[in-house]
């Protein structure tokens, strides 16, 4: 017999995606002030994985819980998740705080025990930071088994098949229940929400705790000694013709 | 069976004798390039370097990696269980490793296996590793880009054992010469506990070089409209230039070539001598994977194209007709 699915989806708040980001006077990070902020696009990818699982295995998925670290904002993102199709949701609120993967792996961690949850679905990185470690660590801590950068998932029982995104091509995992599946851009394509959804979504459960409730303390291991502009390409030039490319080609030596 | 001969240290004050890890990546008895630069920036973090080889073919790559200048020792864990690079069976091994000589530096190249491997080690040993660095600062300060390489950070790390990747097209590959270094047999105290299992592979096979190492790319985007024009455009390119095929994500969203050519954020980042992008407009998530080319070319029938506010060499003309006529004279 297979076991009831209750699924954990960790999102995070971040600049949209289709801002370029500016970097902030002090040089120590990005200016975030009067910037558009949205779900990251791979938890977007994460959360549609998790509802479509629930859809297409009617008594397969006992619950689909969102959880989100991260200031008090980012509670958006996460009404968000339940006008999408999440059950319940948690914001582990740290304020302004830059949250280290470790710790956040850690306080997932925590909350994959609270929920009982035995499928971690979470996106391969997060668009702002890029490290593309949360999954990687809680899988870690845990000792489960790990999928990442998924392209297809199938669960049959207790067993899930994972088609990954290589160098070079794909592979296929398998693994048996509980694990961690991190998500890739091609695993599907993830829904918009609907006004009636959103509506909804407003009376669905979003409990708001602190890392501490969770004992869990944050402490970070990395120091941000300066962000800055990458250095600027100068700037080129435009020719008319083919011919007039290989000669430009021929004598900066690219050919 | 064989046995691991430990070998004596002397800690004390003379903390840079404590060595550098680097794993090491190959396939069919060579040595990964990647991991060739994951080898130049442990060289620059200025500590003898130890590597790691893992798999039951590893004995040819762990001669292989005997003969690099500035390799000290390499250690080989030949079980059977490494033969795919599991995650779940690399990281306990990787740990074992790591507790048993002191290591300060664990490098890895950020590959799909070392993105994979890396922060499940540094759950195991409680270290918050660093992402694709570029640059090396110092032995304790690294440069990474953030924001799709809008931003480069520069991240000082607290930490007794640092753990780090390296973006490989920021490190020119150590060349596999003028070393011998001895190999020693590994075999972890602890055996992985997983239900994980490697399946299948399907790798895309292809006459051109290997994406993230080419000296030459072309890339195709969305004004290539179709996988015919795809083919018909850019494979000639390529081959007239002996050059790797890359592709925007609407190329291969579209379907015009496989997911593992996408050059970008979200797929390989490369750093070739000479970029050709073609029916590329030029998002900042494209860009992040491209911008570090020596020189950059585009083609696009779009004069107001993102892409010409980068490029080099910028030719405003229609695809079709200019990249053919670009195959002929080339």
């Amino acid at each position: 017999m297979s076991q009831k699915l209750r699924i954990l989806v960790p999102i995070k708040r971040v600049i949209d995606f289709a801002i370029k980001p500016r970097i902030n006077k002090t040089n120590t990070g990005v200016e975030t002030k009067g910037v558009k902020f949205s779900m990251n696009p791979f938890c977007d990818i994460a959360l549609e994985e998790s509802i479509r699982i629930k859809e297409n295995n009617k008594d397969l998925v006992e619950k689909i819980h969102a959880a989100s670290i991260g200031p008090t904002k980012a509670q958006d993102i996460l009404r968000t998740a339940l006008a999408k199709g999440a059950d319940t949701t948690t914001l582990v609120d740290v304020g302004d705080e830059e949250v280290e993967p470790l710790n956040v792996a850690k306080i997932l961690k925590k909350i994959v025990e609270k929920e009982n949850s035995n499928l971690v679905i979470l996106g391969k990185q997060a668009i702002d930071d890029d490290s593309n470690q949360t999954g990687q660590m809680l899988a870690g801590l845990l000792n489960w088994p790990q999928a990442t950068n998924a392209s297809k998932v199938q669960i049959e029982g207790d067993s899930v098949t994972v088609v990954r995104e290589i160098d070079g091509g794909s592979d296929t995992l398998r693994a048996k229940l509980p694990m961690v599946i991190s998500t890739d851009l091609r695993l599907n394509e993830p829904r918009y929400a609907s006004l009636p959804n959103i509506m909804k979504a407003k009376k669905k459960p979003l409990e708001k705790i602190k890392a501490s409730d969770l004992d869990v303390t944050i402490e970070s291991r990395l120091e941000t000694l300066k962000v800055e502009e990458p250095p600027q390409r100068k700037a080129g030039i435009k020719v008319d013709s083919v011919d007039e490319l290989i000669s430009k080609l021929k004598e900066i030596k690219a050919i | 069976m064989s046995r691991f001969v430990r070998s004596i240290r002397h800690f004390g004050s003379s903390s840079f004798r404590l060595d550098s890890l680097v794993f090491i990546e190959g396939s069919a008895g060579k040595v990964n390039t990647a991991s060739l630069s994951a080898v130049t920036a442990a060289a620059q973090i200025g500590k003898p370097i130890t590597a790691l080889v893992a798999g039951p073919e590893g004995e040819a790559i762990a001669s292989e990696v005997g003969k690099i200048n500035g390799i000290d020792k390499v250690l080989l864990a030949k079980g059977e269980n490494y033969s795919h690079y599991l995650a779940e069976e690399l990281s306990p091994l990787i740990k074992d490793v790591l507790e048993d000589s002191k290591f300060t530096h664990f490098i890895t190249a950020a590959t799909s296996v070392g993105k994979s491997v890396l922060p499940r080690v540094g759950a195991l040993v409680d270290v918050q590793p660093i992402s694709d660095l570029i640059k090396v600062e110092s032995e304790n300060t690294f440069v990474r880009p953030i924001y799709a390489g809008n931003a480069l950070a520069t991240v000082r790390s607290n930490e007794k054992l640092i753990l780090a990747s390296i973006r490989a097209s920021a490190f020119a590959p150590t060349p596999v010469e003028g070393g011998s270094s001895s190999i020693e047999e590994f075999t972890p105290k602890s055996k992985a506990e997983t239900s994980s299992e490697f399946v299948s592979e399907d790798l895309i096979t292809s006459e051109r070089p290997e994406l993230g190492s080419a000296k030459r790319v072309v890339s195709g985007g969305r004004g290539l409209k179709n996988k015919e024009t795809f083919e018909k455009l850019i494979e000639p390119l390529a081959a007239k230039l002996n050059a790797a095929i890359g592709a925007s994500r609407v190329a291969v969203d579209s379907g015009f070539c496989d997911n593992s050519l996408q050059v970008g954020q979200t797929g390989k980042v490369v750093a070739p001598e000479l970029y050709v992008a073609v029916g590329i407009s030029g998002a900042i998530q494209h860009l992040a994977g491209m911008k570090d080319a020596k020189t950059i070319v585009a083609i696009n029938k779009d004069p107001e194209a993102p892409i010409f506010n980068i490029a080099d060499i910028g030719l405003v003309a229609d695809i079709n007709e200019a990249v053919p006529e670009l195959v002929e004279k080339l």
